[in-house]
């Protein structure tokens, strides 16, 4: 009977904090409009979510993109048709691995800073502290961060693509001996603008509303004391991949049938 | 404003608090309170750790809602305004928090300048000018490039204390701001209280439990304790009281009516009691 009554609460918890976590996304949405005034602040933001997010992007999409160089190269020969490693890899990455593998770096680099940032704020009484100065820290703090994670992603997602494509080519062509016309070429008649590349831009725009809103809103509803953050801060990592896992999947069943 | 309007002009009280009542779940932190604090005054409202003094300073700043009673505000209802008269209500007063508040990614300078970005739109020359002067005011002038995480404690809450008179408010709360400050840092923001409040007219709050420092700068105190007033009057009539309430907190005494020993079950059933605690 315990257990049932348990279970019965965590449903009403997960049920109750999915209805707040929607309250605060319309509050911050609403919260964005003005910041068509304020466009320094998103600026600043896209930098500390975005930039300082690019070194981490670049690297793991340089060798995601060799190591489906190697894997792809291995598997196509065996029908000989290693002349469409450059198709394998871009589709790879532009439909799933671009946007999917992105928003998990995402979420563990800049997601989980954003948490901590924020319930730190919440801690030091920084929050409160713009309360009683008449600014709307929704407005001012929350708002700015996640606009800043929407437009970061997709255009991280971009770069993490870009790159993985060069480091299928230095592998495919540079070390494995591919035929570098074939490998451009196939990857120009394959990759379509409109299913491919649009569809991983939408699943990118997704997840960087997804993974940033979970972000900013674990930190704000943080307990304001050094395990409350923590544990906030590792449900942002633990509930965005999920989250991007799982949207992965419904839009890929939706976009690619 | 849909605000309900008193006369304060009649009784000289920029802040009236009249019955309130404010819980969390089961447990009351505030019952049936009511006080009144003078315009232009230094008013202290002391008691022990967890008697709902702080609650009372988010009451008055809006930042909590009483289950009962009245909230006046320069005759404001504060408890009835919407968010956006709430904030403008907010622009006219201030608030001194225990550690600061200071935004740590901003340098003090922009600390100071932070309301005043907000709400004025002032040349940036101007502005250069206010937020000196009020650095200046502090002692703090030559510490404009310095980040929160460099000051002291007793600098930071100066930082602070001059960003709240940035907007010129007409109240100012301080909670708990000589907490952990050293004896010549508790010095600087005592005179400095003082001072803002005959130099620039402003009401003050002062939430304490520091006896000797607080009745040092104040005009009129109240004695808080388990949600209610203990004891008011001047500084030097709560130091001479009788009551045993107030003889206990000014006295520093461990035991008295508020016991020494949080309540618990008989010592020796507890002792013989088998299992885990």
């Amino acid at each position: 009977m315990n257990s049932l009554r348990r279970l019965g609460q965590y449903v009403l918890d997960s049920v109750e904090g999915l209805g707040r976590a929607s309250l605060f996304f319309l509050e911050v949405a609403s919260g964005a409009r003005k910041l068509i005034r304020r466009f320094d602040l998103v600026v600043q933001q896209v930098f500390a979510v975005g930039v300082l997010t690019l070194l981490i992007i670049l690297v793991s999409g340089l060798f995601v993109g060799m190591v489906l160089g190697l894997q792809g190269y291995n598997t196509l020969s065996k029908f000989g048709a290693a002349d469409s490693l450059g198709l394998l890899v871009a589709l790879s990455l532009v439909r799933e691995l671009g946007p999917v593998v992105t928003a998990l770096l995402f979420a563990g680099r800049a997601g989980s800073a954003l948490t901590a940032e924020i319930g730190l704020m919440k801690a030091t009484e920084q929050l409160a502290g713009m309360e009683m100065m008449a600014v709307n820290p929704v407005e001012r703090v929350i708002a700015p961060r996640l606009v800043a994670g929407i437009i970061s992603m997709p255009l991280l997602a971009a770069l993490f693509s870009a790159i993985g494509v060069l480091g299928g080519q230095l592998v495919g062509v540079g070390l494995l001996g591919v035929d570098s016309g074939a490998f451009w070429s196939q990857m120009q008649s394959g990759v379509s603008f409109h299913e491919d590349v649009l569809n991983g831009v939408i699943k990118s725009v997704v997840f960087g509303v997804v993974v940033t809103w979970i972000a900013v809103f674990q930190g704000y509803e943080s307990v304001p004391t050094s395990e409350g953050v923590s544990r906030a801060t590792n449900r942002t990592v633990v509930y965005s991949s999920l989250a991007v896992l799982a949207l992965d999947f419904v839009m890929t069943a939706l976009m690619f049938k | 404003m849909s605000t309900t309007q008193t006369d304060p002009g009649a009784s000289g009280a920029l802040v009236e608090i009249r019955n309130v009542h404010f819980s969390r779940g089961e447990r009351t932190i505030l019952n049936d309170l009511s006080m009144t604090i003078a315009r232009g005054k230094v008013t202290a409202i002391m008691g022990g750790s967890g008697c709902g003094k702080t609650t009372l300073l988010n009451l008055i700043g809006g930042r909590l809602r009483p289950s009962s009673g009245q909230v006046l505000v320069d005759g404001i209802s504060v408890p009835e305004l919407g968010t956006r008269d709430l904030f403008e209500l907010r622009k006219r007063m201030g608030m001194l928090f225990q550690n600061g508040a200071l935004l740590t990614d901003l340098d003090v300078f922009e600390n100071v300048a932070f309301p005043i970005r907000e709400h004025k739109r002032l040349p940036e020359p101007i502005l250069r000018h206010v937020v000196l002067m009020k650095l200046e005011t502090v002692g703090l002038r030559g510490a404009r490039e310095l980040m929160p995480a460099e000051l002291s404690g007793g600098m930071a809450r100066r930082v602070a204390l001059a960003r709240t008179i940035s907007l010129e408010p007409m109240l100012v709360m301080y909670d708990e701001p000589f907490t952990g400050l050293d004896p010549i840092s508790k010095g600087v923001i005592a005179k400095l209280i003082r001072e803002l409040n005959t130099g620039l007219g402003i009401t003050s709050v002062l939430v304490s439990h520091d006896v000797a420092d607080t009745c040092a700068i104040s005009d009129y105190a109240y004695l808080m304790g388990q949600g209610h007033i203990i004891g008011q009057g001047t500084p030097q009539e709560i130091r001479q009281s009788e009551a045993e309430e107030v003889r206990q907190f000014m006295d520093g005494l461990p035991d008295g009516p508020v016991p020494y020993r949080y309540p618990a079950p008989d010592y020796l059933k507890d002792l013989l009691q088998e299992g885990p605690a």
